[in-house]
């Protein structure tokens, strides 16, 4: 049992860096442009399928296909931003919500149009997982994939840069800022047009990166984002919004209790929740969140 | 030449104006307080000059030149600074990091003046890694304010700063002004405890209705009985 939970948490922190890669940039585009950006999954999806393009079609390693998808993802966003969100800067956040679900739409049709429907894989074939700690927490140890090992690193990295720029750089300081007080932000002299430009390319270069380590665990799906991006407003709520460091610490603690639920318990092992709903622990949790503290664990904006 | 000039100026928030024909004048290192009954028309007074009203008519020249109309990013540049009444502090960044945003636009260093911060708000100097929101009342109008110096202005704007604190930190930011105003810096407040602040102040004005009504060296305003019985309480 005690293995089981091990390893379901290890699978959790996997998830979980995914989701959280997600919700600093929703944490960040909430606290900045003031609404909740349901085309943030989305972005993930084009990220994802822009390195599946560069990955595939020009035979690159993955290494190098992967800040394609990053990239890309920054592209997508900064375009949706010109082409819709500019013109609504002065908008409720209820009118830009309603915008980025259309802008959601689209990417997804587009992803559909261009990439077809199906399930596709970066790489075909199964990867075997590795076992190890057997001697530490008993037989039959714990199993990872590579690929899992990879998302582990890459999220920490991808991490890690983002701390160094927000709490160090001008610029960093400067979206921490907005995503604090955007009108004392404007009444400061604290150039807003370009904080948006950063926030997109931070926001959506994680998202993009975020989708191609969905990608790589489990498959492409024109779907995909879409699926997470409940778990992310989840992770962003629990963490308080505009709280990048919230949104980590939120993406952790849902992706670790999404597969905890999934946890069998003896005698008869059935799992705790039918792993179907998984998402619904997600909700459950951001419910509960929203009743209980709706500031977020970090004491981000009640919105 | 006055360092800030406002020539009667009628404006409001959309439709309705809120101040008629409303002119004030700030004169280099002078603390001007505005005071008058609740709605008439301060707080609009002094964010007409920041940009966050719409002016209809008058004119609003800071150092001689027209600001009239300019958006608050733009007059911010001109050398003015704002204090808003509430949310006034960046909560979860460091006090240090406060002042940082301050200086913003600043290309050159910022040491010296942030020095310069530190040595008028010293309670601040031990506080300067921890995040603004956790401070005091008194302590986080002083980062406010201390933001608001960051760009050397040479206007500081005021609304309200004791505006819900108690009684103790309200002799504490009244101290804080005098030391502002002491390093040269000019200062327009709007002030609920109008005897407090016109005893700071160099001149003040009793705006009602939002119009002009009475216009005195703020002794002189504290001694006229008309304006005692009708604003400040007897």
């Amino acid at each position: 049992m005690l293995v089981d939970i091990l390893q379901l948490t290890l699978y959790g922190i996997v998830l979980g860096s995914i989701i959280a890669l997600g919700a600093i940039g929703v944490s960040l585009t909430f606290g900045i442009l003031g609404f909740a950006n349901f085309s943030h999954g989305d972005l993930m999806t084009s990220g994802a399928y822009i390195a599946f393009t560069v990955y595939t079609l020009l035979a690159l390693p993955l290494w190098l296909a992967f800040p394609a998808g990053m990239l890309g993802a920054m592209a997508v966003a900064l375009a949706i931003d010109w082409a819709f969100y500019s013109r609504l800067r002065r908008s409720k956040g209820l009118i830009l919500l309603i915008s980025s679900f259309g802008a959601a739409l689209i990417i997804r049709s587009l992803v559909q149009i261009v990439w077809g429907p199906d399930n596709q894989v970066y790489e075909p074939g199964i990867q075997m997982a590795v076992r190890f700690g057997e001697d530490i927490v008993g037989s039959p140890g714990l199993r990872i994939k590579p690929d899992q090992v990879r998302i582990l690193i890459g999220a920490a990295v991808l991490v890690s840069a983002v701390h160094v720029f927000l709490r160090y750089t001008r610029m960093g300081k400067a979206m921490r800022a907005m995503a604090d007080n955007p009108d004392l932000a404007r009444l400061t002299g604290i150039d807003t047009k370009r904080v948006i430009v950063w926030t997109w390319v931070i926001g959506a270069g994680l998202a993009g990166a975020a989708g191609v380590f969905l990608g790589l665990d489990t498959r492409l799906h024109p779907d995909m984002g879409w699926f997470i991006l409940l778990p992310i407003f989840a992770a962003t709520i629990l963490g308080g919004i505009g709280r990048p460091y919230g949104a980590i610490a939120g993406g952790l603690v849902i992706g670790i209790a999404q597969e905890l639920s999934t946890l069998q318990i003896p005698p008869d092992y059935e799992p705790l929740v039918n792993p179907a709903y998984k998402p619904a622990v997600a909700f459950a949790i951001m419910v509960l969140m929203l009743i209980l503290r709706p500031t977020g664990l970090f004491s981000g904006r009640s919105t | 030449m006055a360092l800030l000039e406002v020539d009667a100026v009628t404006g409001g928030y959309g439709e309705a104006d809120i101040l008629h024909d409303v002119s004030l004048r700030v004169e280099e290192g002078e603390v001007v307080a505005i005071v008058g009954p609740n709605g008439a028309g301060k707080s609009t007074a002094m964010k007409a000059v920041f940009g966050l009203v719409t002016i209809r008519q008058g004119q609003i020249r800071f150092r001689g030149e027209d600001v009239t109309g300019l958006s608050p990013d733009r007059v911010v540049r001109r050398g003015i600074s704002y204090v808003p009444q509430t949310d006034n502090i960046f909560p979860s960044l460091s006090v240090d990091e406060n002042l940082d945003m301050g200086a913003f636009l600043r290309r050159d260093g910022i040491a010296a003046q942030k020095a310069h911060v530190y040595d008028l708000f010293p309670p601040l100097q031990a506080k300067r890694r921890q995040p603004a929101g956790t401070l005091s009342g008194g302590q986080r109008q002083m980062v406010a304010m201390g933001r608001a110096l960051m760009l050397e202005p040479g206007l500081l704007l005021l609304d309200e700063p004791t505006a819900g604190l108690s009684p103790k930190f309200m002799d504490q930011i009244f101290d804080i002004v005098r030391t502002v105003h002491a390093s040269g810096v000019g200062i327009l407040m709007v002030e609920q405890n109008a005897k407090q602040a016109l005893a700071l102040a160099d001149r003040g004005y009793v705006l009602a209705m939002g119009r002009n009504r009475y216009e005195d060296r703020g002794q002189a305003l504290l001694q006229n009985s008309e304006v005692a019985e009708m604003f400040l309480g007897g």
